[in-house]
């Protein structure tokens, strides 16, 4: 129990530390490095709760794509570090707007319980008689069809728009074409007997 | 609850097993080894040459297609996951409705397949 408790605040405390230090770093770059790590963090937090699907689907998804999609838009935009830096007083307004109605929101999220917006005690069933995954697993996709089916519509219009978006055809490239490289005609390779000392 | 935890204490173990590794590998060759910098010393160079120019320079938009690409293909593995878990259970409805969700994510991948999103040059 002692060490769960000493992880917990560890965990807790570097993750909070790396969250300050994603929106404090002069560098956009370890911004999304210290990003990657307090992923890492909240999955160990996760994790010391029993929610161990989660905490794995952060590590998975969050760490391993969302991460280094971070680093390709910070790498892509050209970012000029000293102009980063201006238009903060400018910005700081509408900020702060945002800040506060994020706020607000989590604190009623929190107080729901008083607000009696709090949802029905869901049917979770015990750690020991089933695992996170099981448990998710056995409602999700039966139980809950259409909004899986929905899940899979989503990413595709996702997939579709990400390709018309950026996908360009390009002239002049040259590509393989399978079809055509099987089809070929052997003739097409002729075999010459050339006499020795004379030409083709 | 106790017994998942435990479960964990390998990894907690590797965790401050690395750490200190790191920490103590860190401070010996900071402590131990002759510390003699000059600014050509401290320059940063690529194979002996002076640096060329900035390293963060604008990649191709077509990484980005990759990635995205990526990312999706891993949430349907995420999806997959549960799904094989508790197969079980949940019967020949809970089956088809995940062949359902692999056909329109299929639709996709013949569609960006056709586009030749996936071929570089």
């Amino acid at each position: 129990m002692i060490v769960q408790t000493i992880a917990f605040y560890v965990f807790a405390a570097v993750a909070v530390m790396s969250a300050l230090l994603v929106v404090g770093n002069r560098n956009p770059v370890y911004s999304v490095l210290f990003l990657i790590l307090t992923f890492f963090n909240v999955a160990a937090l996760f994790v010391l709760i029993g929610a161990e699907f989660l905490a794995m689907m952060l590590v998975v998804v969050y760490v391993g794509a969302v991460a280094v999609l971070f680093l390709f838009v910070v790498m892509m935009l050209d970012i000029n570090f000293v102009e980063l830096r201006q238009g903060f007083v400018r910005y700081l307004p509408i900020g702060a707007v945002i800040g506060i109605i994020l706020a607000a929101e989590l604190i009623f999220v929190v107080a729901g319980s008083s607000l009696g917006t709090a949802p029905a005690a869901a049917p979770t069933p015990a750690l020991a008689e089933a695992t996170n995954t099981e448990a998710l697993g056995n409602i999700m996709y039966t139980q809950y069809f259409y909004l899986f089916q929905v899940a899979g519509l989503v990413l595709l219009v996702a997939m579709m728009g990400a390709i018309v978006l950026t996908h360009r055809d390009r002239s002049g490239v040259k590509r393989q074409r399978i079809g055509d490289q099987v089809a070929r005609s052997r003739n097409s390779v002729e075999l010459k007997k050339v006499p020795t000392g004379k030409g083709v | 609850m106790d017994e998942l935890l435990i479960e964990y204490l390998p990894i907690l173990l590797f965790l401050l097993i690395a750490t200190g590794l790191t920490l103590v590998m860190v401070a010996a060759s900071l402590l131990l080894g002759k510390q003699n910098p000059d600014s050509e010393k401290l320059s940063p160079y690529e194979c002996g040459f002076e640096a060329f120019d900035d390293a963060r320079r604008q990649f191709d938009v077509r990484f980005y297609l990759v990635a995205i690409l990526f990312i999706i293909f891993d949430l349907e593995v995420a999806f997959l996951f549960p799904w094989a878990v508790s197969l079980g259970n949940i019967g020949l409805f809970g089956f088809w409705s995940m062949i359902i969700f692999l056909g329109v994510l299929t639709v996709g991948f013949i569609y960006e397949w056709k586009k030749g999103a996936l071929e570089w040059e």
